[in-house]
């Protein structure tokens, strides 16, 4: 027996911060490494008397996400108070959304494959317990409330995972999606993007699912896939060594590479959902999910796809294009401009992301897609070689412009005259003897040598295709 | 008898509440008698009837994202029983993964 | 004039004579702040008194209306705030030790909207903790007394405002209402007390105990009284979500125009065992001035009647087990230290909580449980929905219905809180009016001969105070009792 006897059932529970400017029940800011307690109010801490106000942006924005994934939007959905006691919990609840969610369903598509999502809900987030810092004294903790009521959605995928690779693919493709969608800044190490696995194992074959535990502090890709290995290892080892899976909630420790069971207080959480009575039915009027359906972009697996069959960009090529949007913009502006598509994705995501190695975002960059369009169509057209156009490119990048000026300033035309090219290359072959010699001796790699001299007498603007052709008929 | 002692104790658990060994008994006895009498609800048939939650069907209350001035960190903690560094200080949880 | 005068006249009387120039904002405070400094001490009604701000805000008064500008409805008026609603730099306890020293940074809405009417804030009047109580007795720090009778309780949960009004310790105040905490102690303690429809009135800064039962409204010497202050508390606010998006009608006329035509119901399940006779006395009398004065009265049942309290009990605790969990100790309030967490928790929640609080926080917590919410919380919702239909039925027959408050004047300090359940159900006829998220008023009606006030009620139709406020003004014209006062010893 061993890991190979049994199947891994991995379900993960995304929850992502909302792109808001406010929280989600009152107008404080929605920020983040701020000073402790500089963004609250009375209702984001929880002060007697006071009521929550929902933020019309989240709920947008859930309605955003859900769409995307193919979810159904309930016309009705009700927030609910989820109970327990904690610190950073500043009602004594949470106000989450318990029988009826916000969105029911829909898929994450990672690839060719797509995995089932069980609902997405609306609720907020919790302060930020302190456990070191200024005024943190042993045996005790600090409170942070800016975070208090930061709007969340919580996705919920179905146990459909079977491995942790797999589980690591989805939760990439949903990272993605949410910031391709700027629904969700996507940044794990400051919590706005969390992950938390439920894993089990079960004897292939078996249909019924084994006792599943839950992982919490998986903060990257790669904790989220060497944890749940981990689990995975930890959990056939216990059932072949005879042991029981106890329901619990681990811990991963990245540095120890293991995961521990937190010493939780023994009774189960009995949250006690109940309908906030402070809170009427969420409607989501049909209006605001056409509006919100009109306004989605194309998302990018499906970008990837069309780059792939209409443009006929390789797998590698569409991926890097379709990653980003504004990079996909950027690209598809050249294209707009009647650029080849397989040249211009070679210049984007070649010469040009080379380029932008230096930091630069695409926003930013001083080549605009006209002026890319442009140089493309210049290359097309024999004005100037390729070689010249990354000097061009070189120049846009610096300093902005437009590259027709620039091929003039430099006196950049490419020289396609097949007289003028004759002579140099005449002049060439007379001052090289010897190596014409060698070369009608049967030595091609001269050819190189040649190509060399004249490209350079030539001031490097020689036509590379035609100056190619005449020196081999030159020579012979 | 509708509510024990250790019904009580679980209860207390739940909601915090700390309760000597004669509050809690008074409580019971308290409890259960309540609890005797609204009993009685089950024989009201409610067979098909919705839950009143809250006077729903209307069109929901939304704000507008737009940010107002939060407290400044003085008056946030001004009522804090304690703190420091900016924060609220409370006792070490004794939930810690290992 | 003299002192006595100015704190014995009704509230429209005063800002009458205070927009008249005839008496100074200032001199109104003064008059009113020395009667409770001379009274106050033998009743309890205050938890605190500001004289500091009250004088500060008549001489704001009087220096606009030298101006001439005109100060709202209230101008002048020295009110009283049940200490539930919260107040920007001024201490609010909710009657709970679990708040002491806790000073809001916000004002609620209900006080922002009477500030700008013009009101003078006197003080926080003393309630039952968390508004749980008909008594005022759990008041974590002191009882009020009945100005009628020393030895009673005003009725709770707003017994310290009742007393307040009965006193003439100010010009009217505000309380909350979840089970009938402004009728029951207004009817006991001879005051007019009125619960607007649920909506009505802004829950933003008004400490919750259970959100969808309650509601603010006002405490005052007279229908009418009742009707202007009601006016000035109600309207939309954004900052509540429960709150209904509806123009406030003009009520205050509302006193005087009469029952000519109107049909009033009186629910047959309400006249059984357990109302005293006396009060019983007193309902029938109202009920035979609302004929004379040209109303119709007609027998009705009201279906239901015998689970609003169970019903109640289970809803209102639910909430409230939810709504009091953030008194942590974290945050703002009392604090037990000690080790660690859950132990910082549990002793500051037992030392800061009394009994009756603890008692409704356990109850509630254990009908949201796993396993029981079901059977209790989600069986109360539906039989509230049942009530609410009920109700709904005969005020579609009917414009109003009228009844009890209390089945008995006020009981004496002590009497009741041996036995929480009896307490429970003297809240009998107030409590389904919450359930149903109606209006409904208490106006003086009688005495027992004991000399015990004894007040009707009248309930409506949802966002109808009008006919509500009709006939009470027009059983307050019958009864003929609105400036027979307590004998209170200590007065000028």
């Amino acid at each position: 027996m061993g890991v190979q006897d049994f199947e891994p059932v991995i379900g993960l529970e995304v929850h992502a911060q909302l792109k808001t400017a406010t929280k989600l029940f009152c107008s404080c800011r929605n920020t983040f490494g701020e000073a402790p307690n500089t963004h609250t109010c009375p209702i984001c801490l929880g002060h007697p008397g006071v009521l929550p106000v929902l933020n019309r942006r989240a709920v947008e924005l859930a309605v955003k996400l859900g769409l995307a994934l193919g979810a159904t939007i309930r016309a009705k959905s009700v927030f609910a108070r989820k109970n327990y006691f904690y610190p950073d919990l500043p009602k004594g609840y949470q106000i989450s959304q318990f029988d009826l969610p916000v969105c029911e369903g829909g898929r994450i598509p990672v690839g060719d494959r797509a995995f089932g999502l069980t609902r997405i809900h609306m609720e907020e987030d919790a302060g930020k317990l302190l456990h070191e810092g200024p005024g943190v004294t042993a045996g005790t903790s600090a409170v942070d409330f800016n975070r208090s009521s930061v709007p969340l959605v919580e996705i919920v995928g179905e146990p459909e995972l079977r491995s942790a690779a797999d589980a690591k693919a989805y939760l990439e493709a949903l990272h993605r999606i949410v910031v391709y969608l700027d629904v969700c800044d996507g940044n794990m190490e400051e919590g706005s993007f969390r992950c938390d696995a439920n894993v089990s194992v079960r004897p292939k074959g078996q249909e019924k699912f084994g006792t599943r535990i839950e992982l919490k502090n998986l903060n990257s890709f790669h904790n989220v896939e060497k944890a749940i290995e981990y689990e995975i290892e930890r959990q056939v080892a216990e059932i072949e060594g005879g042991g029981k899976i106890t329901q619990e909630t681990r811990n991963w420790n990245a540095d120890k590479k293991q995961s521990f069971a937190m010493r939780s207080k023994e009774e189960a959480h009995d949250y006690r959902y109940f309908p906030d009575p402070d809170l009427i039915p969420l409607q989501i009027p049909l209006e605001l999910v056409e509006r919100v359906r009109a306004s989605l972009p194309e998302l990018p697996t499906a970008k990837v796809e069309r780059y792939k069959r209409e443009l006929g960009l390789s797998q590698y090529d569409a991926d890097v294009l379709a990653s980003d949007a504004a990079k996909a913009r950027y690209y598809e502006a050249v294209l707009a401009k009647g650029a080849d598509a397989k040249q211009a994705a070679n210049w984007v995501s070649g010469d040009l992301f080379a380029l932008m190695k230096d930091g630069t975002p695409i926003a930013d960059v001083k080549v605009t897609p006209d002026a890319l369009a442009t140089l493309i169509a210049r290359i097309a057209t024999g004005a100037i070689s390729g070689k010249q156009a990354k000097d061009v490119l070189a120049e846009l990048y610096a300093n902005g412009g437009n590259p027709d000026a620039i091929i003039a300033a430099k006196g950049m035309v490419q020289i396609s005259d097949s007289a003028v090219l004759g002579k140099i290359v005449d002049e060439v072959i007379a001052a090289n003897p010897a190596q014409v010699a060698k070369y009608q001796g049967g030595d091609q790699r001269i050819l190189g040598f040649f190509i060399g001299q004249c490209m350079k007498a030539s001031g490097g603007k020689a036509n590379p295709k035609l100056l190619d052709e005449i020196v081999r008929s030159k020579l012979g | 008898m509708k509510i024990s002692r250790d019904d009580v104790n679980r209860i207390a658990k739940l909601a915090r509440l700390s309760l000597g060994d004669a509050e809690a008994d008074a409580m019971t006895k308290q409890l259960d008698a309540i609890l005797e009498y609204v009993v009685q609800l089950q024989t009201l048939d409610t067979n098909g009837v919705e839950p009143t939650a809250q006077v729903g069907d209307r069109a929901t209350p939304m704000r507008e994202d737009v940010p107002a001035p939060s407290l400044t960190q003085e008056e946030a903690l001004c009522n804090a029983p304690k703190s420091a560094g900016g924060g609220f200080v409370v006792p070490k949880t004794v939930d810690v993964g290992n | 004039m003299a002192v006595v005068d100015l704190t014995a006249l009704s509230l429209t009387d005063l800002v009458a004579k205070v927009k008249a120039k005839e008496v100074s904002a200032a001199e109104v405070a003064a008059a009113y702040l020395a009667r409770v400094r001379a009274l106050d001490a033998s009743i309890g009604a205050y938890l605190l008194v500001d004289g500091e701000g009250a004088t500060a805000a008549a001489k704001a008064i009087d220096a606009r209306i030298a101006k001439g500008e005109d100060c709202g409805p209230l101008a002048g008026a020295p009110i009283a705030l049940k200490d539930i609603f919260t107040t920007a730099g001024v201490k609010t306890t909710c009657g709970s030790k679990i708040l002491a020293g806790y000073v809001p940074p916000y004002d609620a809405t209900v006080v922002k909207k009477l500030r700008a009417a013009g009101a003078v804030i006197l003080g926080k009047t003393n309630m039952d903790e968390f508004a749980m109580g008909s008594s005022t007795e759990n008041s974590a720090f002191m009882p009020t007394k009945n100005p009628w009778d020393l030895t009673r309780t005003p009725g709770g949960s707003s017994g310290g405002s009742a007393a307040a009004v009965a006193a003439d310790l100010c010009a009217a105040a505000t309380g909350t209402d979840t089970g009938g905490s402004i009728r029951q102690p207004a009817s006991v303690s001879g005051v007019v007390g009125m619960k607007p429809t649920y909506g009505r009135v802004s829950r933003y800064g008004m400490i919750a105990f259970a959100s969808s039962l309650d509601q603010g409204g006002p405490l005052a010497k007279t229908v009418r009284d009742a009707a202007r202050l009601l006016e000035s508390m109600s309207g939309h606010d954004p900052l509540d979500s429960t709150s209904a998006d509806r123009p406030v009608p003009k009520l205050e006329d509302a006193a005087t125009k009469g029952v000519k035509g109107l049909k009033v119901g009186v629910p047959k399940e309400y006249f059984g065992k357990g109302l005293d006779p006396e009060v019983e006395s007193v309902v029938r009398g109202a009920i035979d001035s609302l004929r004379s004065a040209g109303a119709t009265i007609s027998e009705v049942s009201l279906k239901h009647t015998e689970y609003a309290v169970a019903t109640y009990y289970i809803v209102a605790t639910a909430e409230a087990s939810s709504n009091l969990a953030r008194y942590d100790g974290v945050r703002y309030g009392a604090r037990v230290e000690a080790g660690n967490l859950t132990e910082m928790y549990a002793k500051t929640r037992d030392a800061g909580f009394g009994a009756e609080v603890k008692r409704r926080i356990l109850l509630g917590t254990y009908v949201l449980s796993a396993g029981y919410y079901d059977a209790y919380y989600r069986k109360a919702m539906q039989a509230r929905t049942l009530i609410r239909r009920a109700y709904e039925s005969v005020l579609a027959d009917h414009d109003v219905i009228l009844g009890p408050v209390s089945p008995t004047p006020a009981f004496r300090l002590g009497e009741k809180t041996a036995d929480p359940l009896a307490m429970y159900l003297s809240d009998i006829y107030t409590i389904a009016v919450n359930l149903a998220g109606l209006p409904g008023i208490s106006v003086p009606a009688g005495f027992s001969t004991s000399g015990l006030p004894i007040g009707a009620q009248i309930v409506g139709r949802a966002w109808d105070e009008e006919t509500v406020l009709r006939a009470a003004g027009a059983i307050e014209a019958a009864a003929g009792i609105a400036s027979r006062k307590p004998v209170l010893n200590g007065a000028a």
